[in-house]
């Protein structure tokens, strides 16, 4: 936010370092004696996917047919590991955020449009409902910090499980749920006192470190009998030893999630200051597993501030199996619309900048556990949204893909790619765009990192 | 006693379904193994022996079984229990009986850190000493520790009960919610959030009918202090300039 240029008082000038959104945090500060809290992930820009271009086919590539030839999306995760490996019909799940945090309609809505387009939907810091179970035709169980609703009859009715670390708004800070989400049945579900302002666990109770993860992943198979594929979720901080940790205690998919990645109530400054960006993880987390020679056997889904086939086709082109949304989903569900401007100027804010998730008074009628405003959601509208968008989103990426010759989204690779920017082409390891150039990389290690293996599935995706 | 198992299995061959005198002989039977057996096992008593402190023993057991490990056992021993009786003769290591849900589960020797870690129902017993963060996030399930509890016993603990007969280490009950915590010992320190109430009538009542159920003997419910939360932490609390 800046000063307007035509300034009545052109002598008036303003800091930049206090401009006026600072200044009213400081005021705000000064008035609630209380960080700021909010939802959603990283405003402010940081480099992302945005930063890079694909090259195309040219005199030595050769194009698919955009409309016509097939171009696979599919993606198994666990193939060879457990029992009932999970098949993704398209490559882009949906993330996990608790009943709780968003409506029971909500959740509903989520499980019924992932099944839609055959794609997996998660639980959250919160346990599963029979609801999203009965919505969700593949459904990831978190276990999480916290353990709200952990136990060992959902644990084996989950198609996935998911430990989650941490996530991108917040590695290494705990949920939030305040007191006015907090009804009677999520306290229950979660054995807490309603109203409370939860704040939950940052760090697991009873493991510490990748030693201890690998017996933890070992009693979870043990309990599901080996039938279920074990995702490790992290946030973005340490990707190359994240990730080697992970596979190292055994994980059959590493989930990282960027800063940019949405939470449904945390500090601003956690938000804003903690983690990097999601561009900058991926290269060091294929690098950990092509370093160890796992590359597309243990998988990699990406997540953090995913909202179009090009960003989904970039994560993959840089060696991601899968991508991971959740703020997108919750905008395509009807969060920030324009149609409910009233309703945001009564809660002091526009559409596309309404961030108060943890409040409970979404007119969207999602991240809310009051009944009216819940209702305003239909779940059937809602999954047909959800399937729409991700539609668009698995024909986005196949276009490109098939614009740059692959028979699988999975065969886009960082050959593919230039960058727009110096920092975006060191954090993607990418050449800047006409050039040769790929800041970062010693002289004498000219070309980027081996591309992926061409190991995809053969199988034909829904969207084929 | 029979003792099955003389060679490695790639099936459970195991009797299943009364199990009575069933001895599982970790030198010749895998984790894996005797796991898959107890699990399809919906009844009887059943001995592990040569336990040797490996890892995940008697994991998801679902069935009123009584299973006796006679030995030491590793992590997560017993963890997410229902419904079964597993008893182990030597120690525990991190986390036994982490998220039970009913059953009850024995240690006659010590237990390592975060026993019983968000646990929901069902009992816990160690007759030794248990280390730290015992019944860390406890959600519901009781625990009664015969010797000594380590530092940030029932941290982050929300309901359920824990008995301790010797001493308490520092930080007890930190940021705990609605748990009963009763020590007939010393305390190093209270965590933040926990307080020292009174004992009544009720609580004497609780105290005796959880060292009815633990079987221990010699105590007093008299000689036991309660501590719970001040509820001081259950709300952000700001000093709003507007509010005033």
């Amino acid at each position: 936010m800046s000063y307007p240029e035509q300034h009545p008082y052109p002598l008036a000038r303003g800091a930049a370092a206090f401009d006026p959104a600072t200044i009213a945090e400081i005021q705000r500060a000064a008035t609630e004696g209380i960080y700021a809290i909010r939802g959603g992930g990283a405003k402010r820009r940081v480099p992302n996917f945005d930063d890079l271009l694909f090259t195309g086919a040219s005199m030595t590539r050769y194009p698919l047919e955009g409309y016509r030839e097939a171009c696979d999306t599919s993606v198994v995760l666990g193939a060879g590991r457990c029992e009932r490996p999970v098949t993704l019909d398209i490559p882009i799940t949906i993330a996990g955020m608790s009943f709780g945090a968003l409506s029971a309609n909500a959740k509903e809505a989520l499980g019924r449009g992932a099944s839609m387009v055959g794609t997996s939907t998660t639980t959250g810091d919160g346990g599963m409902t029979d609801e999203e179970r009965g919505a969700s035709e593949k459904l990831v169980y978190q276990l999480l910090p916290s353990r709200y609703g952990m136990n060992p009859t959902d644990l084996r009715r989950a198609d996935a499980i998911e430990i989650v670390v941490g996530q991108g708004a917040k590695p290494g800070g705990g949920g939030m749920l305040l007191g006015q989400k907090m009804n009677e049945r999520v306290a229950a579900m979660r054995d807490l006192p309603p109203g409370v302002d939860q704040r939950s666990a940052s760090r697991h109770p009873d493991w510490t470190g990748p030693d201890d993860l690998a017996i933890k992943i070992v009693e979870l198979r043990e309990i599901t009998d080996y039938q279920v594929p074990i995702y490790v979720k992290v946030g973005a901080s340490r990707p190359y030893y994240d990730t080697a940790l992970a596979v190292k205690a055994g994980a059959d998919v590493v989930v990282i999630d960027g800063m940019q990645g949405g939470t449904a109530a945390t500090q601003d400054v956690f938000i804003e200051h903690v983690g990097i960006p999601t561009l900058a993880a991926i290269p060091p987390a294929v690098e950990a597993l092509c370093d160890l020679g796992v590359h597309r056997d243990v998988r990699l889904i990406v997540s953090g501030g995913i909202r179009s086939g090009a960003d989904v086709a970039k994560a993959l082109a840089l060696g991601a199996d899968a991508v991971s949304i959740g703020v997108a989903a919750l905008i395509a569900l009807g969060d920030n619309s324009p149609s409910l401007a009233d309703e945001y100027a009564k809660l002091g804010t526009v559409p596309g900048a309404y961030d108060a998730w943890h409040a409970g008074q979404d007119p969207a009628g999602i991240s809310t556990q009051d009944p009216a405003l819940a209702s305003r959601l239909d779940p059937e509208l809602g999954a047909r949204r959800l399937a729409n968008y991700l539609r668009v989103l698995a024909l986005e990426t196949q276009i490109i893909a098939r614009g740059c010759g692959k028979s699988h989204v999975h065969h886009l690779e960082p050959e593919d790619l230039v960058a727009l920017t110096v920092e975006s082409a060191a954090m993607a390891r990418v050449p800047l765009a006409g050039t040769s150039w790929i800041p970062g990389l010693a002289p004498s290690q000219p070309e980027p990192a081996p591309a992926p293996p061409l190991t995809a599935p053969t199988t034909t995706g829904a969207l084929a | 006693m029979t003792l099955v198992h003389t060679t490695p299995l790639q099936q459970p061959a195991t009797p299943v379904g009364t199990g009575d005198g069933t001895a599982f002989d970790l030198t010749m039977t895998t984790v894996r193994e005797l796991n898959r057996a107890l699990r399809a096992a919906t009844s009887g008593s059943f001995t592990v022996r040569n336990p040797a402190g490996r890892h995940n023993l008697a994991v998801g057991l679902d069935a009123p079984l009584e299973v006796t490990i006679d030995g030491h056992a590793g992590y997560y021993c017993a963890g997410m229990n229902q419904l079964a009786t597993v008893t182990v003769t030597g120690n525990t290591a991190v986390g036994v009986a982490e998220n039970m849900m009913s059953g009850r589960v024995e240690i006659l020797g010590a237990a390592g850190q975060a026993a019983a870690a968000t646990a929901h129902g069902g009992l816990l017993v160690v007759r030794g000493n248990a280390a730290a963060r015992c019944g860390i996030s406890l959600k519901g399930a009781d625990i009664v520790v015969e010797g000594n509890v380590g530092h940030a016993t029932g941290f982050l603990s929300q309901k359920g009960r824990i008995l301790v007969c010797g001493d308490a280490g520092e930080v007890l009950g930190d940021s705990l919610y609605e748990t009963r915590i009763y020590v007939r010992g010393s305390v190093a320190s209270l965590g933040a959030d926990c307080i020292e109430k009174p004992v009544r009538a009720e609580h004497l009542a609780e105290i005796q009918e959880l060292l009815d159920a633990a079987g221990t003997e010699g105590v007093s419910a008299g000689e036991f202090r309660r501590y719970g939360s001040a509820r001081a932490l259950y709300h952000f609390t700001a000093d709003r300039i507007e509010a005033k």
